[in-house]
């Protein structure tokens, strides 16, 4: 009797230990896996977990099937395989209650991607859970749809989340757009079926509607021309509107960010309007006014303010906007340049890489900060600048901009240097008419970095001063004289060994002065101890072979 | 004739607005892995190259910098909240500061759901976490700008578990005493 009792009582104490709770042991796997001092000890843990689980499942374990998927979702987490478990989040996705299907739809997006052809399974649960009386149900199978549907699978609903669009809750709606744009993304055919309901949702109130419905056209446009024109038409008026009232908006609480109202809703619209703008005058010239607004109008010393800017400076510069639209724009960019906050600067010069096709001479104007910006301390900043730098280059400035980065070469941090010298020599090499100059920056950058200059750069370097017999004697003085002064590095070494043996005579007989140039005296042993030594330094590939220059040379200084 | 190149390239740039987040990614300081969510097809085996790439990039970064780092291309913009580094990837021509405003919109939800939320919060109740993250993104969009509504929606869904579990816990009971 006492044995039945206890029984029984045992499984009923199973029953109220929820299986719907991960209770206890999920934290104690958890916790065994954190105490682990070594990689080997967490795999133990790991592999005694998953066997448990796999027993669980070959067993069909009802009742501890909510708990393994947990488990399961952790450990995949930590990176270890788990496919054996995927059939789970199918189970639990069939079962009737809303607690099995929350953790089967995240076990779904977790531990599959939309390449698996499990996936296609789900297809028929997904259906009917898109009928389902459960608003909350419906949006799981919405959210796993928008997260992982396949081609097929979007196809195959495609229907269902149309008719979501419908429907009054406003989460659900979201969620329906949301899961149209993936539908849209992987089946750009279907875009036409979308694009009457979203014009018309743009009438909502909800601002999370809203956002999602404005992505959604903004993704039409993209997939369809036909979309495109559509949405020109009926949407731009309402656009407008929406952008008007939150940008004119009172203190909204539930929306606000640093003191505006719904940033995020602001960046949308923006966003749309350049994508239906782009090449349409009519367009272009119904958002005018409101742009001009938000440009002069949103405060600029938080990060959700800036962020509103950068969006409107980027839709200005992509629509047919006015020149007076176009100078607001440009100004904002000129204040983003010199923010404190790096993260504005950083922006700020992105934004002028883009300005260059717009506005070249506008961008010019900023050079100075723009070479400020090259020697930031932050690295992504630095490299954003040089690259913009180098589309700044002209025949009026290249000159004094070449300085200033050879000058910064020298203190730039090792990382740096790579990046710097190639551009360097990217710029001197396209304005190497002026062969004295190309010269004398090539020489400059030999001896400071010249270990970062690539091969067919210094071989370009050489044929020049092969060709230019007027530089020769020039090239091999100021080679000379940067070997002794600091022979460290190896093209510069290279490119020294090879000059002074071609043209070694003219080295110890000031052959070809140019008038920048004082006499030097460099005798024939000084010729050949610096050869020798140079050798010996690096005893690696030369142009030619190494002992018959270093004789040629002796010869040479003889005749 | 660069020039020419920029505006092609530029023309380009300018029309494909998009904002989608093509992978969430939270790690410790210790580069411990706490969520993650990828909203782009990777494998099993480029995600785990992935976050290792990541995380040497960006636990590495000193505390000045700016909080966008070039990556394969993409831009992945990440801010740092105590012992967590909350990061996004999204495109080069994506907007960066507003990624990082929908960071701060997600870290304020936790926040506010785990009160005063903290790493072990997010390491031992991850799977609410995730269902927070599904709240405010889908397809790497942002579904969701009112935190209240956020907090809202998640509350009526821990409801209907907590209400599934307590019918659970009465058909037990009615067992237990059948049985006394």
């Amino acid at each position: 009797q006492d044995s039945v009792e206890r029984i029984v009582e045992d499984a009923a104490m199973d029953l109220s230990l929820n299986p719907f709770s991960s209770g206890t042991r999920l934290r104690d796997m958890i916790r065994a896996i954190r105490a682990s001092k070594t990689a080997a000890e967490e795999r133990a843990v790991v592999r005694r977990e998953c066997a448990a689980i796999r027993a669980a499942i070959s067993d069909n374990d009802q009742d501890y099937r909510h708990r393994n998927m947990a488990k399961l979702m952790f450990i995949h987490m930590l990176g270890y395989p788990t496919h054996f478990g995927q059939m789970e989040c199918l189970k639990l996705i069939a079962a009737s209650g809303f607690p099995e299907k929350r953790i089967g739809y995240l076990g779904l997006t977790l531990l599959l991607d939309e390449r698996q052809e499990v996936l296609m399974l789900v297809t028929n649960s997904l259906k009917q859970d898109l009928n389902h009386s459960n608003q909350f149900i419906v949006g799981l199978a919405l959210c796993a749809l928008g997260n992982i549907c396949s081609a097929e699978m979007a196809r195959d609903l495609a229907p269902e989340v149309e008719r979501l669009l419908q429907t009054r809750d406003p989460n659900t709606k979201k969620k329906a757009a949301l899961c149209s744009i993936r539908i849209v993304r992987k089946v750009p055919d279907l875009a036409e079926n979308f694009m009457g309901s979203a014009a018309s949702l743009l009438k909502e109130k909800h601002h999370g509607v809203l956002i999602s419905v404005v992505q959604l056209c903004t993704e039409l446009c993209k997939a369809s021309r036909e979309a495109l024109e559509y949405l020109r038409k009926h949407s731009v008026e309402g656009l407008v509107r929406i952008l008007r009232d939150v940008s004119n908006s009172s203190y909204a609480p539930e929306y606000d960010i640093a003191g505006i109202t719904d940033p995020f809703l602001h960046i949308r619209v923006l966003r749309l309007m350049r994508t239906l703008g782009q090449g349409d005058a009519d367009c272009s010239e119904h958002v005018n006014d409101i742009l001009a607004q938000v440009a002069t109008k949103t405060e600029s010393n938080k990060n959700a303010g800036n962020a509103i800017l950068y969006e409107c400076v980027e839709t200005i510069m992509g629509i047919e906007a006015t020149s007076g639209l176009r100078v607001l724009a440009i100004n904002i960019l000129g204040r983003f340049l010199s923010n404190r906050d790096n993260n504005i600067r950083y922006v700020a010069l992105n934004m002028l890489m883009k300005a260059m096709a717009v506005d070249t001479l506008a961008v010019q104007r900023h050079r100075v900060t723009i070479l400020e910006c090259v020697k930031d301390a932050d690295v992504s900043i630095r490299k954003r600048a040089l690259e913009l730098v180098y589309l700044l280059v002209n025949d009026t400035n290249v000159k004094p901009l070449t300085k200033e980065l050879v000058d910064y070469l020298e203190v730039s941090d090792d990382d740096f240097k790579e990046d710097l010298t190639a551009k360097i020599c990217s710029i001197v090499e396209k304005f190497s008419q002026d062969k004295l100059w190309y010269l004398d920056q090539m020489f400059k950058v030999l001896t400071l970095t010249g270990n970062f200059v690539k091969d067919d750069v210094w071989h370009a370097l050489i044929v020049l001063i092969s060709n230019a017999p007027e530089l020769q004697g020039y090239s091999v003085r100021s080679l000379y004289k940067a070997l002794q002064a600091s022979g460290t590095q190896e093209s510069l070494v290279r490119v020294a060994v090879w000059c002074i043996g071609e043209y070694g005579e003219m080295l110890v007989n000031n052959i070809s002065m140019l008038d920048v140039e004082e006499p030097i005296t460099v005798t024939e042993s000084d010729a050949v101890d610096a050869l020798e030594l140079a050798l010996k330094r690096y005893s690696v590939d030369f142009p030619g072979d190494v002992t018959k220059l270093s004789e040629d040379t002796s010869n040479c200084c003889a005749e | 004739w660069i020039l020419f190149q920029v505006h092609c390239h530029l023309i380009f740039l300018f029309f494909s607005a998009s904002s989608q987040i093509n992978f969430v990614l939270l790690i410790s300081r210790q580069g411990k892995v706490r969520l993650t969510k990828w909203y782009s097809p990777y494998t099993q085996k480029e995600r785990t190259k992935v976050i290792r790439e990541l995380s040497g990039l960006i636990l590495t970064r000193g505390p000045k910098l700016c909080n966008f780092v070039e990556w394969r291309g993409y831009k992945v913009v990440y801010r740092r909240y105590a012992s967590l580094y909350f990061c996004m990837c999204i495109d080069a021509d994506d907007n960066e500061l507003e990624v990082l405003e929908i960071i701060h919109h997600f870290v304020e939800i936790l926040d506010r759901y785990f009160g005063s939320v903290c790493e072990l919060d997010l390491i031992f109740n991850f799977h609410k976490a995730y269902y927070v993250l599904d709240e405010i993104l889908i397809s790497g969009e942002l579904q969701e700008s009112s935190k209240k509504n956020v907090a809202r929606l998640i509350a009526a869904q821990d409801s209907l578990v907590e209400a599934a579990k307590e019918e659970a816990g009465s058909i037990s009971n009615i067992i237990a005493q059948a049985t006394k």
